[in-house]
């Protein structure tokens, strides 16, 4: 046994990698309130200051700084300070902070333009050796793609296919690198090659005899990296302090290695939480330091930074990275997951500020403690900072270790990963099924000749046929080209240090999504209960749509209306099932556009909902802007009713209210927040993103973006830094429906 | 049973305790110069509801009002004008064990109101001012059946949240809020007391309507003001929110 284990009651966790079973016979559940909590230390504060100068700059100049030639590795850069002297917790991706890298395994002319955007120019020696001598994912993803994979990615019918930049939505079990140290993982990690010399190699057994030497490799890298901050991780983490700086360091490896779309860090606190316990028992730190721990640790994360396109920023705006922490939950035993550094992680909230980063998330059950409950009602309302999942609905499908990748994708930490995999755009596959395929803004033909429908009024049944062919022939080619992207992938720009924190047989997901959905909904329910006369183009090209009558709209708890939502995600979720997938992973699917929704909106045309060509569609799972009248639960209510078991990837809705709304006092506010999470999620929910607050700030914070420096609004599965959207994504905040009734 | 009806709202939070499905019923016999649902006031402008149908919807959201302790609020218009509908919806909401609530300006008759308030927990009374002549400057209505519907909550012991709208220039004199406050001190059961300062937020559905709203130039009460009516009320031990 290592020392450093001391004081902790040993189990199999002590033989073998399981942090589960480490945290359950370690932890101790807290059903306190927030009161025990401290505030900022000088340090933090000086600190922090530090850090919001140096991101102000940022902000004035695009991107602060940016490495031109050396590609990003685990040992490429650093050390890097921000302030030696204050920093309790070290570690940047660059030698300097905010300074962003560049990682050409993804992509070389995805980094090239990236730079080119800002000013820069790419060293040229890098360009020649990643356009000559070392191919990257999104050259091979090429090299394989179908005419039909070309069309549907140029049309938008599939738009944000991971294949020019990292996949990302892997969360690596950073605590392993705490609670052993790595040189336990490393010899792991040789048994289980050791354990891959057998008979036959077959292509699977090669691949993952590679793919194991490659995860060796890093961990020794991350030691190296380690070591150059003076810090040796070789052994287990003997103090609290040493604990979060492991935890940190695995990430950081990680962010260094990849520059995955959302690179989330998991579920740290109640983890983090037995050190500091410890420590505070034995008198080593107060509640002071161990906020101060929390905080620094915090601010690390806020401050992690990738090199994005232009184009990549319009489908996700604000500049996230996901790091996403998920927090809280129930145990199966029946304890909560609550500790009290499921509160300190929160209090970062209150001691440096609200922040779209990291993402936090807390995984809700209606059995949490009462006073975490009202302590994370009280934190949205004040800061708009929190998104909610729930746990009771995870649990049974996941276990009580897993977390969130990026913004609604669970994950059991260290035993699974994803193959992600965009959305698809059913509102377009829709206006394709109309019209035989042929797409209404470029006049092209995009699947292969289906027959139209040449009626003037459009007849649910015939509708629904055409449809139902079309997402068929979506998903195949979906399914196809993710196929062609996660191959070329795991063979060129392998995580190998996400994966170097995992066990080895993993259960891998196929992340498929769709985008559209109310706007589907609607529109199947306008064909339906009134009635859609087309209007069409010379070409006979249906190109508009007038509604005659009145329809139910999705959104308003109405049976009729909700339904044909529900049809679609089963339906669309049985077509991707029919498919083989790369690596025999899981099919699953999202409803969730993060703000892409915007970008989709601008790339369909008129459809017949009565929605206008280029308008925004609503955010993921959310009804369209304005269409729900019942009210704030009526539209939830709608929202619960979509089938998990058909979208297991995540059901994201972004709810926004003004404080009026929801009571007169803060402490009735609290009372009805907690009571609107609650029967949401009793209801088989599954995500809700929680703003509260008035139009007027927002509309202030357009004109006055200086007050303004740490406004954060959560958006589709995620939060953002309100003045860093484009005005566009503003303005579509703005006008989605506040429930505001006083 | 079939009723006039003006809208619903699943979210209503202010207008009870908890999370609230709240049904606007259509038709009031007031026509108070600071109403923001003017909308409201004429029955023919309404839409049918039915109660069966109504309380079908109402039991889908039960886990949102069992979990936040909240429930059915009937509001208006005026909701006695109705007496048989929403005694109807009321006894099935109780047979469902909900919460209910009965948003009212008190001017109804005792007589028809009496066996509504066997299923009524909790009363929002509105007494919009205790100077018989402003009561009736600003309503249209005389002051009188408003309160001894009051004192008929208290023989039956319902528990009511008072409110209590403060115009400058109109609910704002000292003497008639004092007077209140004195009428008010007896009752056993005032669970609360709320001052709504008065806003402007219903004004263009007046002109949408074609109706002239003559408080255009009226101010909303500062914090001042309504901390002085505040005061008087606090004077006689009642229970201001």
């Amino acid at each position: 046994m290592f020392e450093q284990w001391n004081g902790f009651v040993q189990g199999e966790w002590s033989r073998e990698v399981n942090v589960r079973d480490f945290i359950q016979k370690n932890y101790t559940p807290y059903e306190g309130d927030d009161s025990f909590l401290a505030g900022a230390t000088e340090r933090t504060l000086k600190l922090w200051a530090e850090a919001l100068e140096l991101m102000k700059k940022e902000r004035e100049k695009g991107i602060l700084d940016v490495e031109t030639k050396i590609p990003s590795t685990i040992t490429s850069h650093g050390p890097g300070y921000l302030d030696k002297d204050l920093e309790q917790i070290v570690g940047f991706q660059s030698d300097a902070p905010l300074k962003r890298n560049i990682m050409p395994n993804g992509g070389i002319r995805t980094v090239k333009s990236a730079l080119e955007a800002y000013g820069y120019e790419l060293d040229p020696q890098t360009l020649e050796t990643f356009s000559k001598y070392r191919k990257t994912h999104n050259d091979g993803v090429f090299a394989a793609y179908t005419a039909d994979m070309r069309k549907v990615r140029h049309s938008g019918v599939i738009t944000g296919l991971p294949d020019a930049y990292g996949r990302g939505r892997i969360i690596g079990d950073y605590r392993r690198v705490a609670l052993y140290g790595v040189d336990f993982l490393i010899k792991d990690k040789m048994a289980q090659k050791d354990s891959l010399e057998v008979g036959i190699m077959s292509e699977d057994v090669i691949r993952l005899r590679e793919e194991i030497t490659e995860q060796i490799t890093s961990l020794k890298e991350l030691k190296a990296m380690a070591m150059s901050y003076g810090i040796d991780i070789s052994n287990p983490a003997q103090t609290a302090k040493e604990a979060i700086q492991a935890v940190y360091f695995g990430y950081l490896g990680a962010v260094k290695e990849q520059d995955g779309a959302a690179m989330s860090l998991g579920r740290t606190s109640t983890f983090l939480d037995i050190y500091i316990e410890r420590d505070l028992k034995a008198g080593i730190i107060t509640e002071e330091e161990a906020q101060e721990l929390m905080d620094h640790f915090v601010m690390k994360l806020r401050m992690v930074r990738f090199l994005r396109t232009p184009a990549y920023n319009e489908l996700f705006s604000g500049d996230p990275t996901w790091v996403t922490e998920s927090i809280g939950g129930m145990g199966i035993d029946g304890r909560p997951l609550v500790t009290k550094t499921s509160f300190r992680f929160l209090h970062t909230l209150t001691t440096l500020g609200p922040a779209p980063e990291p993402n936090l998330t807390v995984l809700w059950s209606t059995r949490l403690p009462q006073g975490f409950k009202n302590y994370c009602s009280k934190m949205s309302i004040q800061t708009s900072s929190i998104q909610y999942e729930n746990d009771d609905l995870m649990r049974g499908y996941w276990g009580d270790d897993y977390g969130i990748a990026c913004c609604v994708s669970a994950m059991r930490i260290g035993k699974q990963m994803q193959f992600f995999g965009a959305r698809a755009n059913l509102a377009k596959t829709l206006l394709y099924a109309i019209n035989g395929g042929v797409d209404e803004k470029y006049n092209e033909q995009i699947s292969p000749k289906f027959a139209p429908i040449t009626s003037e009024y459009l007849d649910f049944d015939e509708v629904w046929e055409k449809f139902d062919q079309m997402m068929d022939w979506v998903a195949s080619v979906y399914v196809n080209a993710l196929n062609v992207i996660h191959y070329m992938h795991d063979k060129y720009c392998y995580e190998k240090l996400e994966m170097a924190l995992h066990d080895k047989e993993i259960l891998r997901t196929f992340a498929t999504g769709i985008a559209g959905l109310s706007v589907v909904a609607d529109s199947l329910s306008a064909i339906k209960y009134a009635k859609v006369k087309t209007i069409r183009n010379e070409a006979g090209l249906v190109t508009d749509y007038e509604i005659e009558g009145e329809y139910p709209a999705y959104g308003n708890n109405i049976e009729e209306a909700d339904e044909l939502a529900i049809k679609v995600v089963e339906t669309f979720m049985a077509k991707i099932r029919k498919y083989p997938t790369y690596r025999n992973s899981y099919p699953t699917m999202s409803v969730l556009t993060i703000t892409s929704n915007v970008v989709y909106g601008k790339k369909t045309g008129n459809t017949p909902d009565g929605r206008k060509a280029g308008q925004p569609f609503a955010p993921g799972a959310n009804p369209m802007h304005g269409r729900d009248t019942k009210g704030a639960v009526a539209s939830l209510a709608s929202v619960a009713k979509l089938p998990y078991q058909d979208s297991q990837d995540g059901i994201s809705n972004t709810f926004s209210i003004i404080p009026g709304s929801l009571g007169k006092t803060l402490d009735e506010r609290v009372t009805n927040l907690i009571g609107l999470l609650d029967g949401y999620f009793a209801q088989n929910a599954h995500h809700l993103n929680v703003n509260v607050f008035d139009r007027e700030t927002l509309l202030d914070a357009m004109d006055h973006p200086e007050k303004y420096p740490q406004l954060t609004v959560r958006v589709s599965g995620y939060a953002v830094n309100f003045i860093r959207l484009t005005r566009e994504q503003q303005l579509d905040i703005i006008n989605r429906t506040f429930h505001e009734r006083v | 049973m079939k009723g006039k009806i003006h809208s619903i709202e699943t979210c209503g939070t202010v207008d009870g305790p908890g999370i609230r499905y709240i049904v606007f019923t259509q038709g009031c016999p007031l026509r108070c110069k600071y109403c923001h649902n003017p909308d409201t006031w004429k029955m023919q402008d309404g839409q049918d509801a039915d109660t069966e149908d109504l309380i079908q919807d109402i039991v889908k959201y039960k886990s949102f009002m069992q979990f936040s302790k909240g429930g059915v609020t009937i509001s208006g218009g005026e909701p006695f004008l109705q007496p048989e509908f929403i005694k109807d919806l009321l006894e099935k909401c109780k047979a469902n064990n909900l919460h209910t609530a009965i948003d009212t300006s008190g001017f109804v008759s005792i007589e028809k109101a009496d066996p509504v308030l066997d299923f009524v927990d909790l009363v929002l009374l509105d007494i919009k001012c205790y100077n018989p002549e402003s009561f009736k400057t600003l309503t249209g209505v005389p002051l009188e059946p408003t309160l001894q519907f009051a004192q008929h909550l208290a023989k039956r012991n319902i528990p009511i949240w008072l409110r209590y709208v403060l115009v400058p220039g109109l609910t704002d004199v000292q003497e008639d809020i004092e007077q209140l406050a004195k009428f008010l001190a007896t009752f056993p059961n005032i669970e609360r007391l709320d001052i709504l300062p008065f806003h402007k937020m219903g004004e263009y559905k007046w002109e949408q309507l074609g109706y002239t709203y003559e408080l255009t130039d009226t101010l909303e009460p500062t914090q001042v003001e309504v901390n002085k009516a505040r005061e008087i009320f606090l004077k006689y031990n009642l229970p201001v929110h």
